[in-house]
């Protein structure tokens, strides 16, 4: 195996950074999430590193609970999509037939209207709390994956193994599980890698326009809609929010394109 | 030209409709989807039960869905949008102020970031892998690291709080002149632009590359041709219809965009007036822009479809 290039190692060292920052989020905050420490929007000083909030709350420790919110609803809405969609996907191109393309042109039809307004839409009736944003953004973006993952399982169930594997009487359940899913696997966690930043970005986008995380959670959407106001005044607290995300969606897509790479060459791919 | 070029874009564009079609049941469908109701969702818990009974008939929800579903469609068809539950306005009349806003604004970034996409794509091909293709990369890949409204927040501060070149907000109204109207919306535009830009630059010099690598060119650069000729007089006509796709499929992804940046803004179009509603969860108007948006959404999709089978010349001659 080759050596990892040094653009994949800070991709990883950097997106660990912020996985262990969202984990240990209480121990490392030198503040609560909520508690009132200093006036308004007060300038970066010792007591807090980046300044105080819209209503005096620390926003570093604002920062680190806020990348915890959103850290951890991209992490379940992604994995809601990878389950989803990649069942779904693999199901359809193992059975086939009309049940591929019945699932296909639902998929088609719901990837036909653009999913930050079909979520607003259902957002607009559905009461807004975290187990319902990770249902309603993993749901859309599964059929993303659906569509990956038929695709590259459709290559490979017609392949010997699978035949082999079908003709000693094995059932769709090890056929999917054990034949096609490990061999599909490696372009799926790539996907899954853009995935993620997708959600984040999604989620922070609807926080911001107030139908995402609800005060006062913090995310990072929602630090930028709460010191948006200062930005007038000259106030950067609300741009911090966007130093994150840029670090957060950097890093792991350079993970993700090495993992897209690696697994490439290892197949005598392009890159090899 | 033939029968079947226009047999397929005949099928393209019922396609369309009929995706426009499924898609305004799936978000008639959405709006359905809670265990209880409409009413009990909009007025909360601690609703009156008269309370919940006017707003029942006011919505129509003593009948079935499928004949909510029929007149709702059928109104649509008519113009006849129905009425805003918060406010009790007309809703169609609302939607067709903002709508000529929004298109007003999308119109205004398509028409800056499409040359100028081709032109940086072309640039990019022409010093590959010197300076300003890694700079052009490098400014369009952070570009899209960064969703669209923290992108906004970044240069409205330096742009117009401490420089003060343009203003923060983007109010327009029907008594502003044309050139007032276009300085309002100086920044939205600059965000729209540079969101869609860096897929569309990055894809024109993808699609160049992949043509520069035919025997061809070669052939032409041996005949000691100029490199900026060989580019736009040989390689461009070939590298057209990926770039129209791609082009056309960014200006549907324009249609959304604008929704974040109207609201950053406070401009007065479809994008601010569906996210307002949502938050009132004023049902019917968030029904009415949701079709508009997605029909736009398709229709570019459609186009873009259509494009490509049109600057396809292989589809010109059938076997």
């Amino acid at each position: 195996m080759r050596r990892t290039p040094l653009p994949t190692l800070i991709g990883l060292v950097v997106a660990a950074a912020f996985f262990l920052t969202a984990l240990l989020a209480p121990l490392i905050a030198p503040y609560g999430m909520s508690e009132i420490v200093g006036d308004v929007w007060e300038p970066a000083s010792a007591a807090h590193w980046l300044g105080t909030d819209n209503i005096g709350r620390d926003l570093l420790s604002r920062l680190i609970f806020g990348g915890r919110t959103t850290i951890f609803v991209a992490l379940v809405a992604t994995a809601v999509a990878f389950a989803v969609g990649a069942a779904f996907g693999l199901f359809a191109a193992v059975v086939g037939g009309w049940v591929d393309l019945l699932l296909s042109r639902f998929v088609d039809l719901v990837m036909s209207i653009p999913s930050l307004i079909f979520a607003l839409v259902v957002l607009s009736v559905m009461p807004v709390t975290t187990p319902v944003l990770i249902m309603v953004i993993g749901l859309l973006e599964s059929t993303r994956m659906y569509r990956l993952s038929r695709a590259v399982a459709v290559d490979l169930a017609v392949m010997d193994f699978v035949e082999a594997a079908r003709l000693r009487g094995e059932g769709l359940r090890w056929v999917i599980v054990r034949e096609i899913l490990p061999n599909a696997l490696s372009p799926l966690i790539a996907e899954m890698g853009m995935r993620f930043i997708f959600v984040v970005l999604f989620i922070s986008t609807l926080s911001f326009l107030g139908i995402g995380i609800q005060p006062p959670n913090a995310d990072w959407g929602g630090i930028v809609k709460e010191n948006k106001d200062g930005i007038v005044y000259g106030i950067p607290a609300a741009l911090l929010p966007a130093v994150a995300i840029a670090a957060l969606a950097i890093s792991v897509n350079l993970v993700a394109d090495w993992i897209l790479e690696r697994t490439t060459s290892l197949k005598g791919g392009r890159n090899g | 030209m033939n029968a079947s070029i226009w047999t397929l874009v005949a099928q393209r564009i019922l396609l369309g409709l009929l995706l426009i079609f499924l898609s305004s049941a799936l978000i008639f469908a959405g709006t359905q989807l809670l265990p209880g109701d409409v009413a009990q969702a909009i007025l909360g818990q601690s609703a009156t039960p008269e309370a919940l009974a006017n707003l029942r008939a006011e919505l129509g929800l003593n009948v079935p869905v499928y004949q909510r579903y029929v007149s709702w469609l059928v109104g649509l068809l008519h113009g006849d949008m129905g009425t805003s539950l918060t406010n009790g306005q007309d809703i169609a009349t609302a939607i067709g102020r903002r709508l000529a806003n929004t298109l007003f604004l999308a119109a205004s970034a398509a028409i800056i970031s499409v040359p100028l996409a081709i032109i940086l794509g072309l640039v990019s091909v022409l010093y590959r892998n010197r300076w300003p293709d890694k700079l052009i990369s490098a400014v369009t890949l952070a570009s899209i690291s960064v969703p669209e409204f923290m992108l906004s927040y970044i240069l409205v501060f330096y742009f117009a709080v401490q420089l003060g070149w343009a203003p923060s907000v983007a109010m327009i109204s029907p008594s502003m002149s044309v050139l007032e109207r276009f300085q309002a919306i100086t920044l939205p535009v600059i965000v729209l632009v540079m969101v869609v830009l860096a897929h569309m630059m990055r894809m024109t010099r993808a699609a160049l590359l992949n043509v520069m690598q035919s025997a061809y060119i070669e052939t032409a650069e041996l005949n000691g041709l100029g490199r900026f000729k060989v580019i736009w007089r040989y390689a461009m006509p070939n590298a057209v219809a990926p770039i129209v796709n791609v082009v056309m499929l960014n200006m549907a992804y324009l249609v959304v965009g604008v929704v974040v940046v109207e609201v950053v803004f406070v401009y007065p179009g479809m994008g601010q007036y569906l996210v307002d509603h949502v938050a009132k969860r004023d049902v019917p108007v968030v029904q009415d822009c949701g079709i508009i948006f997605a029909a736009v959404y398709i229709t570019l999709n459609m186009l873009a479809d259509i494009f490509s089978i049109l600057a396809n010349p292989r589809l010109r001659h059938p076997r």
